[in-house]
Parts: structure tokens; C-alpha cells; sequence
């Protein structure tokens, strides 16, 4: 359908940034492909050390299943997004699609292996989240291809991580979030990954931060020396949720609590980690 | 929008369940959801706050699950069974929930109120006993600008307490 509508074809998913667009008349499609009432698209397994995420899986899925909570930061990042009516609705597959910068998947999944499937009704591939993701709102899908799967490698039991946002209030995107996935051999940090959310056009891999904590005990300098990476790396915007200062500020102080989160959870610890509302 | 663009808008043919009453009926694709069950089936109790998927006045069930219906189009119910606020009440008897916001005065003006009492409805179909961490959590998603919630989540409270008793 997507290749007989041509480039003004729009598709729709879970409709929570695309239908309130529309209302706006920012975006003014000639069709709406709905995919909802695909069948079999709604989906989360786990296989051979990989969770599979069916595209049209809402987030209220992922954050009721055991089987996604087995990475915590997937239900840390599935619990917190906006509430509980735009999580019914909401898909994985369409947050990620729509690459808005401030949008909760793509800034926790980039501290996961994860991989994107790509899908045009006759062929797909797999691209790795990092190549997905061009630019603010863009991706690497043509007018004729859709989100199909979103495949998260497990981490090691020794791994753990959390994602945490400040939020203005529950329904509005956050003004900046964290995630931090750390592995552990005992005292020593083996891998960090740190991703920095609404701080950018894109979420960000902050790699200075992620350095300054691999082949490291987690110290207070090293979570330091972390925290002012994570803010280097950072390139807000000012704009009405706070000034560009004010959000690099908040996002150093994220990272620093979600590694301190995430220590404890790859220990092993039950740790229940949610989001600051003002 | 020029009025040329506005003619030969082809209209869809949707079935739907609200409130228990099966429809047929057809609708403009762009029409939201929100305005079928206000304008086209006259259910006007569910109410039109933000218009941009941030109070939850809209708030509606949508096959047992919380929706805003400012953010759903009609079509998009088609097959659906929606539970609106009038679709509560049993035989003339308030749901449990409602009675429970008129005795715990869970309500001022009253605008956001169908909308909370649905997303009570949700919660508690899931979790007859939930903890006021939850409680917040279920209503994060309605925006009341008069009672300060203290009241509304003692009248979730009470309404938890009276349907486990019943």
C-alpha cells in the first residue's frame, strides 16, 4: 500500500505523535495506513539470548511483562513513558520510527545491542539502532518500509542498568533523561554504555562517559569524571522546558544517579528506580 | 483547510460497541474519536479538555484499556467496544467507582471527572488493592485543576475498599 500511495503516504501506529501532528496540520498526508489491525505484529519472545519486540507492541505490554522486565531499564524505560493512556496506545515500533529527540526508546535502547527490522512487504534487513537513527524525526526507512521488529541482546547476568528522566509532569516528554547499562567483574566496571535523552537532535552515545567508567572501579572520581563527559557530550537546546545550561546541569546529575542505580542492580539488588516529576 | 479539499472526503463504514449498544455508522477518516461519541452519538459526558493528549478528560476505555479519545480516530474503533462515563451505571445504580467520588468529594467542577473515574475503572480492574504509589500512577494522566487529588485518591481508595466488599 505504501509503494501505491507513493511519498505522501503516511503510516500509522500507535497514533501519539502522529495524530496530534495532524491536528496541528504539521503534517497533512494525502493516506493513512493504519496497521493496527495487522495481526501478528504485537509480540514480545525471547530467543536465543534476544528479546524480540513485535513493532506494534504497545508500551503498556512491555511494562506489564516478566519477560521484557528481565532487562530492567527496558521496564524502567516502558513504565515511565508519558501515562498510563498514552502507554495503552503508544507502540515501540512508532517511537523509535518517528526519531523524535525527545522520545524514551531510543535513548535507552542505545545502551543495549539492539537492532532494527526493516520492512517493505516483500523484503527486510536489520540495522543496528545507532545506523537507524539519521537525524531529529528522520531514520533510515524509505516512504515504503516500516519498523517490523526491534531485536535487544541480552546483557550478561553480571550487567545491570537504569533509565531515568526528569519530567515537567507525567504526560509531557521529559526535559532530560539518563540511561546507563554497567557490567561488572567484581569491583571493576568491564563495559558502560551511557545514552543522554532530549539533550540533542538525536539521542546520544556519550562514549567520553562510557570511557571514563570501562576497566574501572565505579569511585566517586571515576562517576565524576563520568558525569562531566556525559555533560560535554551533551547538546541542548533552550527552549521552553529550561535553558540550554540548565538541561546540560540536569542531564550530568541523571547520570550520575542512573549509574549509581545500575552498580547496584548488575550486584544483583531489586532496586525500583522511576522518574522525577517536578 | 480550502473548502475544495473538504468535498469527496470518502466516508467509512464502522461498527462499534459503546456502552454495551452495538452502531453502524460512517464516518470522515480524520474524524477523532472524541467527536463520534460526542457529536454523532450525542454521549456528551465525555469531555473535550486540552484537545492535545495531555489532560485526559477525553479519557475513554477502549476495549477495557484507557485511552484519550482526542488522540484516537473514529476509525480506528472500528471492531471496538468503548465504555464512555454513561456506560458506568447499572439498572439505574452508580458503578461503585462513582459513588465513590460523590461520598469521598472526589470532585469540584466536575470537568475531569469521567475521565478520572475511567482510568479508576482501569486500574482497578487490574489491582483491587492498589498502593497510593499506584493510585498516583494510574491518574497521572488526568489533569484536575480544582481539588489539589488529595480527595480523588481517597475516593479511589474507597471505591477499591467497596468493590472488595461487594
Amino acid at each position: 500500500m505504501l509503494s501505491e500511495f507513493g511519498e505522501d503516504a503516511k503510516v500509522l501506529a500507535g497514533g501519539q505523535s502522529l495524530i496530534p501532528l495532524l491536528k496541528l496540520r504539521f503534517a497533512n498526508p494525502s493516506h493513512l495506513v493504519d496497521l493496527n489491525f495487522i495481526p501478528g505484529m504485537s509480540y514480545i519472545k525471547e530467543e536465543d539470548g534476544r528479546l524480540r519486540f513485535g513493532a506494534l507492541t504497545r508500551h503498556s505490554e512491555i511494562e506489564a511483562s516478566p519477560v521484557a522486565a528481565k532487562i530492567p531499564i527496558i521496564h524502567d524505560c516502558a513504565a515511565g513513558i508519558a501515562d498510563v493512556q498514552v502507554r495503552n496506545r503508544g507502540t515501540i515500533g512508532g517511537s523509535l520510527a518517528e526519531a523524535d529527540p525527545s522520545g524514551d526508546w531510543a535513548t535507552v535502547l542505545l545502551t543495549l545491542d539492539t537492532e532494527i527490522r526493516c520492512h517493505n512487504g516483500k523484503n527486510d534487513h536489520r540495522v543496528q539502532l545507532s545506523d537507524f537513527i539519521k537525524d531529529a524525526y528522520t531514520t533510515v526507512l524509505t516512504h515504503n518500509e516500516l519498523v517490523s521488529e526491534v531485536i535487544v541482546k541480552s546483557p550478561p547476568k553480571n550487567s545491570g542498568g537504569a533509565y531515568l528522566a526528569f519530567k515537567r509532569s507525567a504526560p509531557v516528554y521529559p526535559t532530560a533523561s539518563a540511561a546507563v547499562q554497567l557490567t561488572m567483574e567484581g569491583d571493576i566496571c568491564k563495559d558502560a554504555a551511557v545514552g543522554l535523552g532530549c539533550v540533542g537532535l538525536t539521542a546520544i552515545k556519550a562514549k567520553d562517559a562510557e570511557s571514563a567508567l570501562s576497566g574501572q572501579k565505579v569511585t566517586d572520581q571515576a562517576i565524576a569524571a563520568a558525569v562531566e563527559a556525559a555533560r560535554a557530550a551533551a547538546d541542548p537546546q533552550s527552549d521552553m522546558r529550561g535553558s540550554a545550561e540548565y538541561k546540560r546541569t540536569l542531564v550530568g546529575a541523571l547520570v550520575k544517579r542512573a549509574i549509581e542505580f545500575a552498580k547496584r542492580r548488575a550486584r544483583g539488588e531489586q532496586v525500583d528506580v522511576s522518574h522525577i516529576y517536578a | 483547510m480550502p473548502e475544495s479539499l473538504l468535498k469527496n472526503i470518502e466516508k467509512v463504514a464502522i461498527a462499534l460497541t459503546v456502552n454495551g449498544k452495538p452502531y453502524s455508522i460512517s464516518v470522515e477518516p480524520r474524524m477523532l474519536l472524541i467527536d463520534l461519541i460526542r457529536e454523532r452519538l450525542d454521549l456528551t459526558g465525555t469531555h473535550v479538555g486540552c484537545d492535545t493528549s495531555y489532560c485526559g478528560a477525553c479519557t475513554i476505555l477502549m476495549n477495557g484499556a484507557a485511552v484519550k479519545s482526542c488522540t484516537v480516530l473514529a476509525v480506528q474503533a472500528d471492531g471496538a467496544h468503548i465504555t464512555t462515563v454513561e456506560g458506568l451505571e447499572r439498572d439505574g445504580q452508580l458503578h461503585p467507582v462513582q459513588k465513590a467520588f460523590g461520598d469521598a468529594y472526589g470532585l469540584q467542577c466536575g470537568y475531569c471527572t469521567p475521565g478520572l473515574m475511567l482510568s479508576t475503572v482501569q486500574l482497578l480492574a487490574g489491582n483491587k488493592q492498589p498502593t497510593e504509589k499506584e493510585m498516583r500512577k494510574a491518574i497521572a494522566g488526568n489533569t484536575c485543576r480544582c481539588t489539589g487529588y488529595q480527595n480523588i485518591l481517597k475516593a479511589i481508595q474507597l471505591a477499591a475498599q467497596n468493590m472488595a466488599g461487594a
